[in-house]
């Protein structure tokens, strides 16, 4: 498959796999087949956002991460934080001692990305004024609409602001920090916990133009569970001072709906959930939509607390991160986050250096680079769509019809995979019902009864 | 390399499913984005035009080459008694009823002309419509 230069996070594990496509039906891009029983995944039509981890019933699908290990190379290492983290844990437990059972398991700094909702919102503000012809803006907040984007709307990314994610943008902070206090730059290894497999993938994919600032990201759920368990295992006393610097209510809120929309300027809409947020771009892309500003979509329902690496219930996450931020707004009260004249160097150092490039896009669906090519692949797929049956019941191997016919003239499949059309071709005396079997067998794998004896008179 | 859609009438709901059909087929062909874009609002306004005017619903033929997109939308509702101004933008026939659903606000025809690198109206009261958009690729 082309596009190789994106890396994906999302792994299938093999034993574990009884080969049911559960995956297949929930994949929001069409990019999962069944090949010998197992899901195979398109590279190039997969956004990571993490649908099939979800549906999966063995937990055959996991999401690649670094060793823990991994930190231990560097002098530094630096946990980033999103809010979400501490919204997995009871409001009753305070966030100094999460703090604290991360530095014991061997980090040596805390830090809250939430810090960085204020440059971002500043960078964001400039972005829009200075380019207006861009109008309705769309947030790059989430790397998996990111990638929806580049693969199926490409049209669309003129609209997106093309700025560093959120815990980039934390890593270059903290990273400057670091080496303004001494410390060498290789000594420095920055850690995002992440809720998101999107992020992990987009942290892996290499960018050939620019030096690495974020060294790695552990999974949330690992972090989690070691650090409930401790938790649970004995009570502590807390250091009177505190770990990290507090979390403003903004911060807090950033990682859930509607955290970017409410503070932008003019008409916005915050939309989560990956269906809403493909019809939203499809409406969009006929200029069905007009005079919205600024778009916030995040691919999962409840946002990043909805993220496929969290533990805890999503709504309960946002129950307890929308209390922690009324302590936080009761405790300080926030300054006008759209002055620019009281902001400190490292803002307006970061304001100026989170922008990128263009952002490319990475169509998926066109059938051949080369348009000739693929008008000839096209009316062949025209053809087999009007002799398929319609009904999209995914036995082929494939999700839908539409799939189905997509991927034989792309040669990733037979026609005969149809059973419908199986059926019918052995009836006519066209195909043999032993090399039916035999086609069944290449999809679904020779092992789907596991050998039982099956009679079906019994 | 030729295509039909049926557009219903009435249904604004439904307004944006024949060009949504239409853009993902240029999508697989590989057209040029700006031309899919810019097809996509031309086809989307015609199509909005016969859920709000004709009666009777309307069809989509595209007929696509190397060369061009041409796209025919053909109704059979009331017809366009004068085409000249009816180009002209906030110019709109449509019932109070269309418009307090955000429709009819006289930037159909002038925002598929936009949109266009041809556009052929033929019309005439009790006629019919037919639209005919062409882009280059």
């Amino acid at each position: 498959m082309s596009n190789n230069a994106i890396h994906h996070a999302l792994r299938v594990d093999y034993e574990k796999c009884r080969g049911c496509c559960n995956c297949m039906s929930v994949c929001p891009t069409d990019a999962i087949r069944i090949r010998n029983g197992k899901p195979l995944i398109f590279q190039h039509r997969c956004i990571d956002c993490g649908k099939c981890y979800r549906a999966c019933p063995e937990s055959a699908i996991r999401v690649e991460q670094d060793d823990f290990n991994e930190i231990f190379k560097y002098t530094r290492r630096v946990a980033l934080l999103p809010s979400i983290l501490k919204g997995q844990f009871p409001e009753t437990i305070p966030k100094q001692r999460i703090y604290s059972e991360l530095l014991e398991m061997g980090f040596t700094d805390v830090f809250e990305v939430g810090m960085m909702w204020r440059v971002f919102h500043l960078a964001t503000a400039r972005y829009i004024k200075n380019n207006q012809d861009k109008k309705p803006f769309i947030s790059s907040f989430c790397p998996a609409v990111l990638r929806l984007i580049q693969t199926r709307f490409p049209s669309l990314l003129d609209h997106v602001i093309p700025m560093r994610a959120p815990v980039d943008i934390a890593a270059l902070f903290y990273r400057r920090q670091l080496l303004a206090q001494g410390v060498p730059d290789d000594e420095i290894g920055t850690f995002y916990v992440t809720p998101c497999a999107a992020k992990v993938s987009a942290v892996k994919t290499p960018n050939p133009h620019e030096r690495t600032i974020l060294n790695g990201v552990i999974n949330m759920d690992y972090i989690y569970n070691r650090v409930w368990k401790r938790i649970r295992g004995e009570e502590k006393d807390m250091p009177p001072e505190p770990l990290a610097e507090t979390l403003c209510e903004k911060g807090v809120l950033w990682f859930l709906t509607a955290g970017e929309s409410e503070y932008a300027r003019g008409r916005s809409l915050a939309i989560d959930g990956i269906a809403n947020v493909i019809e939203f771009l499809e409406n969009m892309e006929n200029e069905e939509i007009s005079d919205i500003d600024f778009l916030e979509l995040r691919s999962c329902d409840q946002s990043c607390a909805g993220g496929v690496l969290t533990s805890c219930n999503r709504f309960l996450t946002v129950e307890r991160l929308r209390n922690r931020a009324e302590r936080s707004r009761k405790a300080t009260c926030l300054k006008d986050p759209d002055r620019w004249d009281d902001i400190d160097d490292d803002t307006e150092y970061l304001v100026d250096h989170i922008m990128l490039g263009k952002i490319n896009p990475k169509p998926a669906l066109t059938l051949d680079e080369d348009m000739g090519r693929a008008m000839v692949k096209m009316e062949k797929l025209q053809k087999i769509l009007a002799i398929l049956p319609g009904v999209d019941c995914g036995l082929c191997g494939s999700p839908n019809c539409q799939a189905l016919a997509e991927d034989v003239v792309n040669g990733d499949a037979s026609l005969r995979q149809c059973i419908f059309l199986q059926k019918k071709r052995v009836a006519g005396d066209k195909t043999k019902i032993t090399e039916a079997g035999k086609i069944l067998d290449a999809v679904w794998g020779k092992n789907i009864f596991d050998g039982r004896a099956i009679d079906l008179e019994e | 390399m030729k295509f039909e859609f049926d557009i219903a009438d009435g249904d604004f709901a439904k307004a944006g499913t024949s060009s949504s059909q239409v853009k993902h087929i240029l999508k697989q062909l590989n057209v040029d984005t700006k031309i899919i874009k810019k097809t996509t609002v031309a086809i989307y306004e015609a199509e909005v035009n016969v859920v709000a005017h004709a009666v009777g619903g309307g069809k989509l033929l595209a007929d696509i080459n190397l060369e061009r997109i041409v796209v025919e939308v053909a109704d059979l509702g009331p017809g366009i008694a004068d085409i000249p101004q009816a180009m002209v933008e906030g110019f709109s026939t449509a019932s109070p009823e269309v418009i307090s659903m955000g429709f009819g606000a006289g930037m159909g025809l002038p925002n598929m002309r936009k949109n266009a690198d041809k556009l052929e109206i033929i019309s005439g009261v009790d006629e019919g419509t037919r639209v005919v958009i062409t882009n280059y690729i």
